[in-house]
């Protein structure tokens, strides 16, 4: 539906989006050039919520920049945990028991689904339709009950230590997912009749918004937004970490690259995380929740660490410089949205506004998290 | 295989390096009745070609190769033609050695390989190629790394502040950064 805007001649007006809009879900601004309803040029504007979480990694203790890390992606923060978790214990050597890794593992994936249950909401919302967002934070309420229970926190988690998590799960836990994804999987169906098959959502998605996987390569985008345009890129399975090789589940890939197909990918992502818990409660095993021998001052050796994990948006990564103190040197965070964002103002060039608003929600922002 | 062959491909870009290390020269035999004298230890400069393949399972990365700052967009075009994606740039400021490193981080969607291309470049005027005509997504990494150390990407078409205020003048990971 997308028209090549060619003679910038023409008369154009720039029109200002955001910072406050509700479409941009937190403080970004778009500077669109429009060529009446068609966009010419958009520029995102960034950094309204920069707080520079890599310059106060480099001013505490290894322990002391956990709960920063809660602050990065507040939809989905054990994933930001787990990440730095990941490197820390990488650069120190540290062993991490089963019982926690499965913790981990459980935990993360009712945060990737509570995120996906957001979003869900608040894409249709973008779109129009009010409804779903009340199902969808009514279940997602749940999730948030089930992980304030364990991790003390509803948002900005800080749950997770350099050698296991903080606190063990209990029986009420174990039912109440249990119970939770039984309640999810009989609301699925319900989802999909309303709003994925809902013939207004499919005209506002199929083949609007194409990302081509040759343009995911040069802007670096990962996460559904990449398996959405057809290759089959997960952290999870690509670099195994945690154990997350003892799970059977699937990676969902849509080959179309438009919104539609990013729409299913994290639909089908839902039933894929809770597979995983699934099967992290029936296997869980006994034991400690903390290694035995975890320091609880850090001085990793002198070097470079890199860790990643898959969080609800995309690959999370972090560059560890170690000098060898009890702070590091430095601390770099690589954020999926940043990149996913970046391909934004290339991939709604000619296209109308309304459309790119959609494509727009189908990337999945967190703010503060491209701006950190 | 894939590691391989990005290897071959980088290693004409490498640099070699002078590094510093330790020998010991071990003391020649104490003759009858003496003591036998300690081994001596010294400290050598040997070159060394800047090109690595770390323990991936401690370091989190495969290869690790240090180029020349002109030989930057050199090696991305190397890795683009092997469909190489873009992580992340970001630098590192070693102040102590008067240099300001550059790190491009590099994965592949098929194979786990993750590459680490690294260049150094003089603190008190960093200046390295921007690599952004290449990797689109470079023009945003290379926008915050110039925002936070201040490194001038020549040839960018837009180094003005991303994450930080549009008027900042100052960079604040460097480690002489006062607030």
């Amino acid at each position: 539906m997308s028209l090549d805007v060619i003679d910038k001649s023409l008369e154009t007006f720039v029109l200002n989006l955001g910072p406050q809009h509700p479409a941009t879900h937190g403080v970004l601004r778009v500077k669109l050039t429009m060529d009446g309803e068609y966009i010419v040029h958009a520029e995102p504007v960034l950094g309204y919520i920069h707080r520079m979480h890599e310059k106060m990694g480099e001013n505490r203790t290894w322990a002391q920049f956990m709960p920063n890390t809660g602050r990065l992606d507040y939809l989905a923060a054990l994933s930001y945990n787990h990440g730095y978790a990941l490197a820390a214990e990488r650069a120190e050597g540290i062993e991490v028991p089963e019982r926690a890794e499965y913790i981990r593992c459980i935990t993360v994936e009712l945060n990737r689904i509570a995120s996906h249950l957001l979003w869900f909401g608040a894409f249709v919302l973008d779109l129009g339709g009010f409804t779903p967002l009340l199902y969808a934070f009514d279940d997602r309420e749940q999730i948030l009950d089930l992980l304030e229970s364990v991790t003390g926190a509803r948002l900005t988690f800080c749950y997770f230590r350099f050698g296991g998590v903080y606190n063990d799960i209990d029986d009420n836990f174990i039912t109440g997912s249990r119970e939770f994804i039984k309640r999810l999987r009989s609301r699925m169906p319900m989802y999909h009749d309303l709003v994925s098959k809902n013939i207004i959502l499919i005209k506002r998605l199929k083949d609007i918004g194409p990302i081509s996987q040759e343009m995911c390569r040069r802007y670096g985008a990962t996460g559904p937004v990449l398996r959405g345009s057809g290759v089959n890129f997960d952290v999870r399975k690509h670099e195994p970490y945690s154990v997350y090789p003892e799970f059977d589940f699937d990676i969902p890939v849509y080959t179309e690259g438009d919104s539609m197909a990013r729409y299913m990918v994290r639909m089908d992502e839902m039933e894929q995380s809770m597979r995983i818990i699934e099967q992290g409660l029936a296997k869980l095993p006994e034991g400690p929740v903390m290694a035995a021998k975890a320091p609880k001052i850090l001085k990793p050796a002198k070097g470079d660490y890199y860790a990643a994990v898959e969080a609800a948006r995309g690959s999370f990564g972090i560059r560890l410089v170690s000098d060898g103190t009890n702070t590091p040197y430095r601390l770099k965070l690589r954020s999926p949205t940043f990149s996913n964002l970046s391909l934004f103002s290339e991939a709604c060039r000619g296209m109308i506004l309304p459309d790119a608003l959609a494509l727009m929600g189908t990337l999945d922002l967190v703010i503060p998290e491209i701006d950190r | 295989m894939r590691l391989e062959k990005i290897k071959q491909a980088l290693s004409s870009l490498a640099v070699t390096d002078e590094i510093e290390v330790v020998k010991t020269i071990p003391a020649p035999p104490a003759a009858e009745g003496e003591e036998q004298a300690k081994p001596t230890e010294v400290k050598e400069k040997v070159p060394q070609l800047m090109l690595f393949t770390p323990d991936y399972a401690k370091k989190g990365f495969h290869l690790d190769v240090k180029v020349a700052s002109a030989d930057v967009v050199q090696a991305a075009q190397l890795l683009i033609d092997q469909e190489f994606f873009l992580e992340a740039i970001t630098g590192v400021d070693w102040i102590k050695e008067g240099q300001i490193e550059v790190v491009y981080d590099f994965n592949h969607w098929q194979t786990l390989c993750r590459v680490v291309i690294r260049t150094r470049t003089d603190r008190s005027q960093p200046e390295v190629p921007t690599i952004s005509a290449i990797y689109s997504g470079a023009n945003w990494h290379e926008r915050e790394t110039h925002d936070f150390f201040g490194v001038n990407f020549t040839g960018h078409p837009d180094l003005s502040p991303l994450l930080l205020p549009e008027d900042a003048d100052y960079h604040p990971l460097l480690k002489d950064f006062t607030a």
